[in-house]
């Protein structure tokens, strides 16, 4: 179950090729890519900053919980730190299961958990010179709980 | 001797991305009082725990959590990935 921290650019289709293929018993692929929005046109770029020690665990540890509670046959999470623009892919994440509910929900709980959870921090430069760290949503904290078991 | 880091905002109120510290604080919360007493930046960083979360040797932790053997502690806003 691929996790990648990277600062480089990835392509998500050449990702997903091949991706749960090779097995019978996969009937369903999800994917999800996040990407560099910018509502207003002000945007020159995102920084990204993480927690070295800590991401590739942490990232893992939600991967293992996603496989076992939806008995994923594969999953693959890439998530990107550094600078990006507006348009850049920030991060993807693909699920592969025997029936869509699993695939969906699965790739949704990581995208929640990666949101919260994951050690990232996203700083916006604006093209005027401006900088603001993005703020965490309390919506995104209220996500979490529909997992909770 | 604990390694303290910093990450985003924490970081750049604090001025620097990680210290080590001498210090004899039983919880993380203690850690946090010696750490306010020491400057204003440090005061000014730590002012509202709400906005902050912690990792005890990276995992998240509690505020309220025991130090007692821990390696690595490390302070960051709540975090903003996906």
């Amino acid at each position: 179950m691929p996790v990648r921290v990277q600062t480089e650019e990835f392509d998500p289709s050449e990702e997903i090729r091949g991706f749960g293929r090779g097995r019978t018993d996969v009937g369903a692929v999800v994917s999800f890519t996040g990407v560099v929005r910018d509502d207003d046109g002000t945007l020159d770029r995102m920084e990204i900053e993480h927690y070295p020690g800590m991401t590739q665990k942490a990232i893992e540890a939600m991967v293992d919980r996603a496989t076992e509670r939806w008995e994923l046959a594969d999953c693959l999470v890439i998530h990107r730190h550094g600078a990006m623009r507006p348009g850049d892919q920030i991060m993807m994440v693909a699920t592969a299961a025997k029936h869509r509910v699993a695939a969906f929900e699965a790739a949704e709980f990581l995208m929640d958990y990666l949101k919260s959870r994951a050690p990232f921090w996203k700083k916006e430069f604006t093209c005027a010179g401006k900088t603001s760290w993005v703020d965490a949503k309390v919506n995104d904290e209220e996500a979490l709980k529909r997992w909770e078991e | 001797m604990i390694d303290v880091m910093y990450f985003a905002w924490v970081r750049e109120r604090v001025g620097e991305p990680r210290e080590q510290v001498d210090t004899q604080a039983v919880t993380v919360s203690d850690l946090v009082d010696e750490l306010r007493a020491r400057e204003p930046r440090y005061a000014e960083a730590f002012k509202d725990l709400s906005a902050l979360r912690v990792a005890l040797d990276q995992e998240l932790a509690d505020f309220d959590a025991p130090l007692s053997g821990v390696r690595e502690v490390a302070f960051f806003p709540p975090m903003t990935g996906g």
